[in-house]
């Protein structure tokens, strides 16, 4: 069976502005997968080509083994979408949208739908133009959980909604996962992505930068080690492999790549360790990594 | 006054975003005058060649009807005023809706208001903006048609009155438009609203008008646009007559100063109802959804036309009396855009044409909706369902045609039917009529086609097919008189059409323009399916 999604070497320009500039994207059946950047970076164009609602300027892209321009129409049966700025017909219901983009996709399972009202606390009767941003986000995600579908397509889904609706979308999620279909999650919140992906893929200014599951993208990454000793060391430093070293007082705090970590342990034990506390790098501080610095001088170790 | 801070920055926004079109629009109108009255000059230059036009004129209720009564018709500047005077009035009183509708209403909708309003911005400031971009942009346009008259010879006065007449109608309505924005939810009710009143008023004092001086004359003042034509340019301009206007704009402004003052920001004074909680059995397919986003559209236009179809032909008993024989005026109505044949049909022939200019606004405005269902965001939702655009676009050009040729029909079945009742015998009429009405589809085809087309080739040009019916407009009613060449004549579609009561069912232009209506449409559809969306 073909991939869920596959993306390689993906351009988009509009006019002279280039919006992806050879983004690689890999989606395996069955993931719930984090696509991470900053505004402007090309999620959504990238999301927009995989929906054929835009046509790529070079580059592969594979949808559930179709071509997402050609066979649009086919696919869009296998898939459901939630659009990062929802915008409903005003003069519709929220019910009447729920059921009309059911209808159209071709499968609404009305006791689904209904669980969902129930649990997004959706009042389905008010006219579109009256629903918040948040009630508009919610509208167009009861459609698309509705559905049963292979793959979601959701961009920045819980935009808008209140923390009790996000944990509620949250636990969705996971239901989604638990039935094997397929998610791309383009998100800004980390701890949204970390809670639900396994995988991620972080893009900046249209291209890929790092892409992986987020255990391993940890082991890439720093260490972050704190230590309290009798005797403060001044010289870790000179271990190749540890970072950003701040000594307060008895307190020692670094942060080392994982082949100096034995290193870096061997010289605090000679400093008599009293306490001890390693932590992975946050996805929040792998992100930030990536996009703090400025593209001509590379973060060293990425 | 706080509740006026920022107003300055407002107009200047306005401005802004306006610029293009507002200009356009003042020259346009400006060049449009200048056009006529230098056509007329060049045909009636005499006082006796002038007389002749006069006399005739002056007995002829359903052509008084249409343009509005002329005073002082043995000059220029009086011919000229009548001749664009009521159309005129008309086109800059549509200008003020916009303006207005599109600085309020419609900013409030899209939420760019709240924006605005959370800034140092007094609560009146959006309104008096947006009133005070159209009021200054009207009154440019008066000036600039004084002018240009003035330049031609004519008289200052009576210049400068007749370009102030288009101003008072412009501000009549911007002002009127000031009040529908206050009172519905969304732009196009809002502008809907206006538009109604400016139906209303043209009707009015066509009623009016063509009563000549019985007891429904009094019919004309109740209309800006009757109010405009009775300052009388050229013929002792009655300049009182400006404190009309004066007085609805002071009491529409404070009115709708009032509301605003009383409304939340985004509601309307009428509530929202709630809706179903699901959808009925019918909204499962795209053609559906089209239909249920233009019907309330539709039916709106629909009334319209069973007015416009009756009142036209209540206005044929009028005429029928003068069927003696009388080319100058059949030649007045052959300038008009109707043809040389007796009286009572060249007035038909009028009549459909202006008909079907109108089918074709409610074609560009129905078509338009591609492209504001794809800017608002609305379409990919659809389009990410597996339904192929070539679907999403023919439901939507489905309707569209289907509605401009249920409101062709409408009028036109009116038109016989109010007409045949009152000569002794619906049959005839009825016959002549319908067939009549329908026969313009096909043109008014090649108009939604158009649209379809620059939607799917160049879509942020999509709105320029108003510039085009403003042309075709202006080749169908002032073509004759200004003496365009053919080749200018033959590039509106309504050139081509066949009267039916004349002609007969002509195949050849009637198939030939069903091909060309089909080939823009299609170009559209090409060029669609192969553009990005968004």
């Amino acid at each position: 069976m073909a991939a869920a999604i596959e993306v390689s070497g993906l351009q988009k320009n509009f006019g002279l502005t280039r919006a992806l500039d050879g983004l690689d994207l890999a989606v395996e059946r069955g993931e719930v997968h984090g696509f991470l950047g900053p505004n402007g970076s090309g999620k959504s164009t990238t999301l927009r080509i995989l929906l054929g609602l835009l046509r790529a300027d070079g580059g592969e892209a594979r949808l559930l083994g179709q071509d997402p321009w050609a066979d649009a129409v086919s696919l869009h049966g296998r898939l459901a979408y939630v659009p990062g700025d929802v915008t409903l017909w005003p003069a519709l219901s929220g019910g009447e949208v729920i059921d009309l983009l059911g209808r159209l996709r071709g499968s609404l399972d009305i006791r689904r739908r209904d669980s969902l009202i129930r649990r997004f606390d959706l009042d389905p009767t008010k006219r579109s133009r009256t629903y918040s941003k948040g009630n508009r986000q919610k509208v167009a995600l009861i459609a698309a959980l509705s559905s049963s579908v292979e793959l979601l397509l959701l961009d920045e889904p819980t935009s808008g909604l209140d923390p009790l609706m996000e944990a509620e979308f949250r636990s969705c999620i996971q239901e989604e996962r638990s039935a094997g279909r397929t998610v791309l999650l383009s998100s800004h919140i980390l701890s949204e992505v970390e809670a639900l992906c396994q995988k991620v893929t972080i893009i900046r200014d249209g291209k890929t930068v790092e892409s992986g599951a987020i255990s391993e993208l940890r082991h890439l990454t720093r260490t972050i080690v704190i230590a309290e000793v009798d005797h403060p060391p001044h010289d870790l430093n000179s271990i190749s492999g540890v970072y950003d070293v701040s000594v307060d007082g008895p307190r020692v705090e670094c942060r080392a790549e994982s082949e100096s970590l034995n290193a870096l342990l061997q010289r605090l034990s000679e400093c008599g360790v009293r306490s001890l506390t390693t932590r992975p790098p946050t996805l929040e501080e792998m992100f930030l990594r990536h996009y703090e610095l400025d593209p001509s001088h590379p973060a060293p170790g990425c | 006054m706080t509740v006026l801070a920022g107003t300055g920055r407002l107009v200047r926004l306005a401005i802004r975003l306006d610029r293009v079109r507002l200009a356009v629009w003042i020259v346009a109108m400006a060049t449009l005058t200048f056009a006529v009255a230098s056509a007329f000059q060049e045909l009636y230059p005499t006082i006796d060649s002038r007389r002749l036009f006069a006399d005739t004129l002056g007995r002829t209720p359903a052509l008084v009807a249409l343009t509005g009564r002329g005073f002082n018709l043995l000059s220029i500047g009086g011919l000229t005023s009548w001749r664009i005077g009521g159309f005129g009035a008309t086109l800059v009183g549509l200008l003020g809706i916009f303006t207005v509708v599109r600085h309020t209403r419609a900013e409030e909708e899209a939420g760019r208001l709240e924006l605005v309003g959370s800034a140092m911005v007094g609560r009146y400031a959006p309104l008096v903006a947006a009133l005070a971009v159209a009021f200054g942009a009207t009154l440019a346009i008066g000036i600039a048609i004084g002018v240009a008259l003035s330049v031609l010879g004519e008289p200052a006065a009576g210049s400068l009155a007749l370009g102030l007449a288009f101003t008072s109608a412009g501000w009549s309505f911007a002002a009127l438009a000031a009040v529908a924005a206050q009172l519905t939810h969304s732009a196009r009710a809002a502008g809907g609203l206006a538009g109604t009143a400016l139906g209303v008023s043209f009707l009015l004092r066509a009623a009016g008008d063509s009563a000549g001086s019985g007891g429904m004359a009094i019919l004309s003042w109740l209309s800006p646009i009757g109010w405009s034509q009775q300052v009388r340019p050229f013929a002792n301009e009655r300049w009182e007559v400006f404190l009309l206007p004066a007085g609805l704009v002071t009491v529409c402004v404070a009115l709708s100063a009032a509301l605003v003052s009383r409304r939340d920001l985004g509601e309307g004074l009428i509530p929202a109802r709630p809706g179903p909680a699901d959808a009925a059995g019918g909204l499962d397919t795209p053609a559906k959804l089209a239909w249920r986003i233009h019907r309330g559209h539709f039916a709106a236009w629909l009334g319209a036309f069973v007015v416009l179809g009756s009142v036209f032909g209540l206005l044929a008993e009028g005429i029928s009396g003068m069927l003696d024989d009388s080319p100058e005026l059949a030649e007045i109505f052959e300038r008009m855009g109707g043809v040389q044949e007796d009286i009572l049909r060249a007035y038909f022939a009028a009549v459909m044409g202006v008909v079907a200019l109108l089918a074709a606004a409610y074609a560009i405005q129905a078509a338009l909706r591609l492209r504001s269902e794809e800017l608002a965001g609305r379409l990919d939702p659809v389009l990410a369902s597996p339904v192929s655009r070539r679907r999403w676009l023919l439901g939507h050009v489905g309707i569209v045609l289907g509605g401009a040729a249920c409101l062709l029909f409408a009028a036109g079945f009116l038109t016989g039917l109010v007409h045949g009742l009152q000569s002794g015998g619906p049959g005839a009429a009825l016959r002549d009529l319908a067939p009549a009405a329908l026969l313009q589809f096909p043109a008014v085809a090649v108009m939604a086609g158009l649209t379809v087309a620059l939607f799917g080739l160049w879509p942020r040009a999509s709105a320029a097919s108003w510039a085009v019916l403003a042309g075709v407009a202006v080749i169908t009613h002032l073509g004759g008189l200004l003496q365009f060449p053919m080749w200018v004549l033959n590039l509106s579609p309504f050139e081509h059409v066949p009267v039916f009561f004349l002609d007969g069912f002509a195949l050849v232009p009637t198939l030939l323009l069903i091909g060309a209506a089909s080939a823009l449409t299609g170009i559209g559809l090409l060029g669609f399916v192969r553009r990005d969306v968004g």
